[in-house]
């Protein structure tokens, strides 16, 4: 041992400004949750605003714009959730059987370059190639003679738009970490399975799979806590009041009170709400990462 | 072992070498469409005669864009929030992965700081609280808003920790019976040997301010504080304007500005093209890093 047990002040002097900065920037907000329950007035502050219990609750439960942002989000954010894994999951399962190296190494470079840039740029673009008029998809649709679709004004699409970008952008991150998880594979057991005759799909299904399946298992439990996330970045930038009706996500709601409306204990309330949820998703779904993939954050 | 594989595996690998190709493919194609618009002439866009290959080809769009004040005015807020918060965050990254990375018997109170990080990445106030505090801060208007409400990255310093935890302990332990201090362990032992995994969390960092926009957008009043996102935030994505129909002479005036815009989004991407290949093997690292246990 190190024989300086006793010198433990400099160890708590490293985490200070840590410390300090979260106690104000993460902890001083979440005790700012208390407006939640209050009819907060920015001039008479935290402690001489009025209560009024559960009523912010009362009213949000009975708003219409929050059932419908609640129902968009989850069913957002579960499409994205269960395609966010399926396709990297198929994308690394077909890139593994690539064995040149070198072709594999730059594909997976290509394909998760949309990955680091950020949703205002993406949005950007979206908007561009995806414009009724003038946009490069729609001029390839019609060049195959189908009507031009309105992709981010159309509320049958929207949705659909969102979980298809999103997937887009994101699949080549997920991509890598399947990979890395299929290189670790030992490849004494599929020699063995040649020489018992099992062939490429054999192998597949019997060694490939349940080599990934703890890597599966771990992603998707994690995901879970994401279920009310439906991925502000990318909606706020995509959203119109056109396709509110399909695509408003409480995230963006919460905004729209918050920060336009100035509905501040309205906004606190609904985003409080959403809070505890995925508290209790993540909480839960560490541990089951925890049972089912020895996974530990620490 | 050379053998001759059968039709059907060859089906599959032609197969399978044409569907990764396109879905690779899939991936760039908007960003290429993208460039080959910033390098063409208003006429040639307007006219829907630009793929993949600029047509008509200029440097008018970029000339405009450089000689856009607010532009430039905004470029070098994002320099500076880079700078300063890639500092900030690397300083406290390495001040508390360190006393974390170390064992309970050493460190006794290692345990309360771990729920104490934890906490934050469980639960949030959420966005008007996190505005109150940053507004009672003095910070509204100020570069340090788009800094400090960020500047503990709890999942860096978790990485971190593991990297330090890794690190082989009989050097640090002859420094100790050679009287060091924990600061000369730290900075003459650990962060020379960690110089690879600091690197990536730099670059890792580095990215995240540069794509960061919605803190500028909400803490910043006077547009000349906009770091560059939140300032293409209003101008390229600003939903309003996508609302007047097509007719509108708006529309006309935003199709005029599709070279220039186009330009902006190219410019804005540059740094992230140059950097993103690096981050490739942290990513696969980090996750493994995260999951084996200490």
């Amino acid at each position: 041992m190190t024989g300086k047990i006793h010198k433990q002040g400099t160890l708590h002097l490293m985490l200070l400004p840590s410390v300090i900065l979260l106690l104000v920037y993460s902890y001083f907000p979440m005790f700012g949750l208390i407006m939640a329950f209050q009819r907060f007035r920015a001039t008479q502050g935290f402690f001489r605003s009025a209560w009024v219990g559960l009523d912010n609750f009362r009213t949000l439960f009975m708003n219409p714009a929050f059932s419908s942002a609640l129902r968009n989000t989850v069913f957002i954010a579960s499409m994205k959730i269960v395609l966010g894994m399926l396709v990297p999951l198929i994308f690394s399962l077909l890139l593994n059987e690539v064995r040149k190296n070198l072709i594999k190494r730059s594909i997976q470079t290509i394909v998760y370059l949309p990955y680091f840039i950020s949703w205002v740029l993406m949005a950007g673009i979206l908007i561009d190639i995806l414009s009724p008029s003038s946009g490069m998809v729609n001029r390839f649709l019609v060049a195959l003679n189908i009507n031009p679709v309105f992709f981010l004004g159309n509320n049958r699409w929207f949705p659909y738009v969102l979980v298809a970008t999103d997937v887009w952008k994101s699949f080549g991150w997920g991509t890598i970490i399947f990979l890395a998880a299929l290189t670790g594979i030992n490849p004494e057991l599929y020699e063995a399975s040649i020489i018992d005759g099992a062939g490429r799909w054999k192998q597949t299904i019997h060694i490939t799979l349940p080599g990934i399946l703890s890597m599966v298992i771990l992603v998707a439990t994690l995901s879970l806590g994401s279920i009310l996330n439906a991925g502000f970045d990318q909606v706020f930038n995509l959203l119109t009041s056109i396709t509110i009706p399909s695509g408003d996500i409480i995230d963006t709601l919460v905004y729209r009170m918050g920060i336009e409306r100035a509905q501040f204990s309205m906004a606190t309330a609904t985003g409080l709400f959403k809070s505890v949820v995925s508290f209790v998703l993540i909480t839960t779904s560490y541990k089951l990462a925890y049972k089912y993939a020895g996974y530990r954050i620490f | 072992m050379k053998y001759k594989e059968p039709f059907s595996r060859r089906l599959f690998i032609v197969f399978n070498y044409f569907f990764i190709s396109l879905t690779a493919l899939l991936c760039v194609i908007p960003m290429i469409h993208m460039v080959s618009i910033s390098f063409s002439s208003s006429a040639a866009v307007n006219a829907s005669r630009v793929t993949f290959w600029p047509i008509d080809f200029t440097l008018q769009p970029y000339n405009f864009v450089v000689a856009e004040r607010q532009f430039f005015t905004s470029f070098l807020v994002t320099v500076r929030r880079v700078l300063l918060g890639v500092s900030i965050n690397m300083i406290i990254t390495v001040l508390a992965a360190y006393p974390i990375s170390k064992s309970q018997t050493v460190f006794h109170k290692r345990q309360l700081y771990i729920v104490f990080l934890l906490i934050t990445i469980l639960f949030s106030g959420g966005l008007i609280p996190l505005y109150i505090i940053v507004n009672m801060t003095g910070l509204i208007d100020k570069i340090w808003a788009l800094v400090l409400p960020s500047a503990v990255p709890v999942f860096n310093i978790i990485l971190l920790q593991n990297f330090f935890k890794s690190l082989p302990t009989e050097i640090e332990e002859s420094a100790f019976i050679d009287g060091a201090s924990h600061w000369t362990v730290l900075f003459r032992i650990f962060l020379p040997l960690s110089k690879p995994a600091l690197a990536t969390l730099v670059l890792f960092v580095a990215v995240g301010h540069w794509n960061s926009w919605f803190d500028g957008l909400i803490f910043m009043n006077r547009p000349q504080n906009f770091p560059l996102q939140s300032y293409l935030q209003t101008v390229i994505v600003n939903t309003d304007t996508r609302l007047t129909s097509l007719a509108d002479l708006e529309f006309f005036m935003r199709v005029n500005q599709r070279n220039s815009n186009a330009a902006k989004i190219v410019l804005a991407m540059i740094p992230i093209l140059m950097v993103y290949p690096f981050l490739q093997k942290y990513f696969a690292k980090g996750i493994v890093l995260g999951s084996v246990k200490g």
